[in-house]
């Protein structure tokens, strides 16, 4: 009984997040165009976007091989699974001891492993130079998300997120200084690794200033289809890590009854809004970098990591 | 008949097949005969060690020969570190073996090789079976100096003959820090057996002297920087299956021998050693993924990738050192077996990734990335195999690279635990440090893949290239397997290796495979747990269900076209992304800081037919300041002293009555 409850409780997380991936860009999309005072596409273009990729042929350059082929599905799978592991609404999910943090962040890695190569499989220089750009920027990412981790384990005593997002709950916490150097550090990564501004540009379609569209130009209909749900999955998945990791309030902790799901559910909607509305008003105010600029962006996220991880091993009040 | 004796019969079957070798010399038989003979060997020694190793571990098994040194006679000694590393080196030559089944055919000298390939196993065995300090250095180099003459196996091709002559100085340098090293571990009684060693009480001094000595020793034959220069030199120019047997198990062996000195012989640690360790580590792994990075030689970037991977290894051991040091013995149990498990999955992959390398060779010739590419398409079971490789690499769940390193995060949370300050800054650096070469490793590897296999051919040779033999496919597919195995039943590992823990450090990791669904939990459940088999049924289920979806509702309609070149579709392979450009926004970023990288671009005069010209510049500082000065020191002084040999008859004789007043008079004023 206990782990039908537990099943169905995960099976609603891991629906949720696919049904609300899309919903959550086509609201920072629609909020971008009013904050700059153009009217903007319906909050659920995206959903259209993808239903009519999925209607379309695919167009396959000639000497693509099946791993390009594979490709989509692999990075959208690894996307979901990790998407999955992070409580949204309620923690103590079936699977938190699955995986914790530091393999959603190598699941995520292993979804850009495959899309890189699948940006080299063509053979064309524009998948090259979207390929070679964004591992040089996972270079850094990674191990600024890594640290981000270590911070977090070090004052929850775990790197389980269900186990983190309880201790956050909870009134132990306080505010801390590492706390805040490591959410600085996750939103800046956040940011990169999405291809937001002012690291990427989501909206241009210009080869040379871009770094994820141009890494997967080549794919077309049910392919980019399944590569586009997972950047929506991805945006939505760091949302809801920033979210459970310092501001679980109103999470539903796991064990209590249908109301405080509910409550939990609505007020991960209210925060899914606040994020991207904040995400969209960034995004309007800033500029997007020049790329050789990034590594210092990301080198700064590093740091923070670094300086909030010492600070803890330091003293654990901090 | 008691297991130690049934590896010293194997090891006597691989020393039988030297002299089979020899007696064979140029016959056509000799590469089946050979390399069949070594197969059987190695497993029959991998089987043992695996059944000794799981099996009664209780007490160690001992035999003693009544060779080596008059009144000490040779020790051998079969305990479970001993035992672990033995699978890892008979793993490596069983693979290797079955490989050059295949890829012995297409050696042109095969009497160059065959000889010493089972020599060269041998020395390794008998280096980890050791148990007296004579043996070992014996048998430590008699490994060098085979592995020598496997690197000079190609001494025609260019470049080779400097190589070897790199390695052999290097080696031979090695070897002396460990003989000096257990010169003052047998102490002025001069008790060589290691039962004798480790009994005896170690003054401070000694104790520190010896671990530099072997940090000098084993990190110069592990590849530690700065000592790893000789390393993407020598494991190139050997035959692949003797590379991958270089790289993947020659550099393990090496750290059998720092682990059996350091942790096992010298005593209780102390913890200023384990920093030491655990920063040339650190800078060890980054260095190494870096010039690997940069690198367009494919079998160089392997080996350079090697040394990162032996950064990690030294890591993890530094942080059991600085637990161990500090009596937590249950997270040194951790760190330590984090360190092992690299080992063993280093040993995997990197030794897949030569393989997949001499393939490539095989098929076209070349080991420069910028002259292949497309090779999925004319190559498919090689170039799966060797994915494979690049994902475990890379530390990417659900394979076994991933498992270790997060081992090694888990051991680096844990280190708030340390008392000391020096510690508390060190680790979590370290453990940044170790987050960017994994980062870094997985860039590197979709460099060294995609611009391999990827893409369109960039040379006739890469274009017709044809696939290799099935022995060759069946090594690299056993491996391949073996890494997927190890990533999703990572508790059974973990559990095989809690006897060496037990008898190194006297703790152990808790048991796991009582853990529900297979999961790993190193401290407690609470803490941080990790399950890769279900992790690889979620990637399945939601992968496939997404390609059910798709096929069921959306549109299956595909069209083949031209790749889409924004209007101007050049031709030219030739202008696909190389190595090169591949490398060039992490070049910019890490290298000009690191290798002092600089771009030339020589642009010529509108209406000037030259062609525009990119040179990219690059030092090797360490190389050039550490190296080169010491090679200007001796070649120096070798001409000043090249004097010496033109006196006169004379002269000499008054020199050596000269030096024996001057000798006499030392002893006479020390006295």
């Amino acid at each position: 009984m206990v782990v039908m409850s537990d099943i169905l409780v995960q099976g609603v997380q891991m629906l949720l997040v696919l049904l609300l991936a899309p919903l959550l860009t086509g609201f920072v999309r629609k909020m971008k165009a009013r904050l700059v005072r153009r009217q903007g596409a319906s909050i659920f273009q995206p959903y259209r976007d993808l239903l009519r990729l999925l209607r379309k042929e695919v167009v396959l350059a000639d000497n693509a091989s099946w791993l390009f082929r594979v490709t989509p599905y692999v990075t959208f799978a690894a996307i979901w699974v990790a998407a999955a592991l992070v409580p949204t609404f309620a923690t103590g999910l079936l699977f938190n001891w699955t995986a914790d943090l530091i393999a959603i962040v190598a699941l995520l890695g292993s979804a850009r492993f495959f899309l890189a190569l699948a940006g080299m499989d063509v053979g064309t220089s524009f998948g090259g130079i979207g390929s070679s750009r964004e591992v040089m920027i996972a270079a850094l990412a990674e191990p600024a998300m890594l640290l981000f981790v270590f911070c977090i384990a070090l004052v929850a005593g775990s790197t389980q997120l269900s186990t983190v997002a309880n201790f956050m709950a909870s009134s132990y916490v306080g505010l801390r200084v590492s706390l805040g150097m490591a959410m600085i550090a996750l939103i800046m990564v956040a940011l990169a690794e999405n291809a937001r501004i002012p690291v990427d540009n989501p909206a241009t379609h210009l080869e040379l200033t871009m770094v994820h569209e141009a890494m997967v130009l080549e794919y077309s209909g049910r392919h980019l289809a399944m590569i586009e749900f997972g950047a929506f999955l991805k945006l939505l998945l760091y949302i809801s890590l920033i979210a459970c990791v310092f501001l679980p309030w109103k999470i539903a902790v796991f064990g209590t009854g249908p109301s405080s799901y509910a409550i939990g559910a609505v007020a991960y909607l209210v925060k899914l809004a606040a994020a991207g509305f904040f995400l969209a008003l960034f995004e309007t105010a800033t500029a997007k970098m020049r790329v050789f600029r990034i590594p210092q962006f990301l080198g700064a996220a590093l740091m923070l990591g670094l300086l909030g991880t010492l600070l803890l091993f330091v003293s654990k009040s901090f | 008949m008691s297991a130690v004796v049934v590896q010293m019969l194997c090891v006597a079957g691989l020393l039988g097949s030297v002299v089979l070798a020899i007696v064979l010399n140029r016959s056509r038989m000799a590469t089946a005969i050979i390399y069949g003979a070594t197969l059987a060997a190695s497993a029959i020694a991998l089987t043992g060690a695996v059944h000794w190793l799981l099996g009664d571990t209780a007490s160690a098994s001992d035999l003693t020969l009544p060779i080596g040194l008059p009144w000490l006679g040779s020790h051998f000694r079969l305990d479970p570190l001993a035992s672990f590393f033995l699978i890892v080196v008979n793993l490596g030559g069983a693979a290797a073996s079955l490989y050059g089944l295949g890829y012995g055919h297409h050696e042109p000298a095969p009497h160059r090789v065959l000889p010493f390939f089972p020599a060269f196993l041998a020395g390794m065995n008998l280096v980890v079976l050791a148990d007296d300090a004579f043996s070992y250095l014996l048998c430590w180099e008699f490994m060098s100096l085979v592995s020598w003459a496997l690197v000079m196996a190609h001494h025609r091709e260019a470049g080779n003959t400097k190589d070897g002559y790199v390695y052999l100085v290097m080696a031979s340098f090695g070897t002396l820090a460990l003989l000096l090293a257990f010169g003052l571990l047998a102490g002025p009684a001069g008790d060589y057996g290691f039962a004798a060693i480790r009994a005896a009480q170690h003054r401070p001094y000694v104790a520190t002297l010896v671990l530099i000595l072997m940090l000098l020793g084993a990190g110069s034959k592990s590849g530690l920087v700065p000592l790893h220069v000789w390393l993407p030199l020598a494991h190139p120019a050997a035959p692949s299956h003797v590379s991958a047997l270089m790289s993947g198990v020659m550099t393990k062996v090496a750290i059998y021998g720092f682990i059996r000195v350091v942790f096992d012989l010298l005593g209780p640690p102390s913890w200023p050693a384990s920093v030491v360790i655990l920063i040339l580590g650190g800078i060890t792994a980054v260095m190494g993924i870096l010039y690997a990075m940069m690198e367009r030689d494919l079998k160089r970037l392997l080996a350079y990738s090697t040394i990162e991977n032996v950064g990690v290894i030294f890591a993890g051991l530094g942080l059991a050192l600085a637990f161990q040091a500090n009596g937590l013995k249950l997270l040194a149990a951790l760190a330590f077996t984090a360190a092992l498990f690299h080992v063993l999955n280093h040993s995997f992959f990197k030794s897949l990734l030569f393989f997949g390398a001499g393939a490539v060779l095989t098929a076209t010739g070349e080991r420069d990335m910028d002259k292949l590419g497309g090779l999925i398409h004319r190559m498919p079971f090689t170039s799966f195999a060797v994915l494979v490789g690049c994902v475990a690499t890379s530390a990417l769940p659900p394979f076994n690279g991933f498992v270790s390193e997060w081992l090694m995060f888990q051991a680096v949370l844990q280190s708030p635990e340390l008392p000391q300050w020096a510690l508390k800054i060190t680790v979590p650096a370290v453990g940044a440090l170790l987050a960017l070469a994994a980062a870094l490793a997985a860039a590197c590897f979709v460099k060294a893949y995609g611009v391999t296999f990827l893409g369109r051919p960039r040379s006739l040779a890469a274009e017709t290239a044809e696939e290799v033999d099935r022995y060759a496919l069946s090594a690299m597919f056993v491996l391949a397997a073996l890494c997927l195995l190890a990533g999703i039943l990572p508790g059974v590992v973990i559990d095989a290796l809690s006897p060496i823990t037990r008898q190194i450090l006297g703790g152990r990791m808790p048991i796991q495979i009582n853990e529900p669904w297979l999961s790993i939990a190193p401290i407690a459940e609470g803490r941080s747990s990790y399950n890769g088999l279900l992790v690889m049924v979620f990637i399945t289920i939601s992968a496939s269900s997404a390609v059910v979806f798709i096929h069921r509702f959306a549109s299956r309609a595909l069209r083949r076209g031209p790749a889409w070149g924004c209007g101007f579709s050049d031709p030219n392979p030739a202008a696909q992304y190389s190595g090169g450009s591949f490398a060039q926004p992490i070049r910019r970023v890490f290298g000009t800081l690191v290798f002092r990288a600089r771009d030339h671009v020589e642009m010529p005069a509108p209406g000037d037919i030259r062609p525009a010209r990119l040179r990219i510049e690059l030092h090797d500082l360490i190389w050039e300041r550490m190296y080169e000065p010491i090679a200007g020191v001796v070649g120096f002084s070798a001409d000043k002293l090249n004097r010496l040999q033109f006196l006169t008859i004379r002269r000499y004789l008054s020199l050596v009555f000269a030096t024996l007043v001057t000798l006499l008079l030392v002893l006479a004023i020390w006295s």
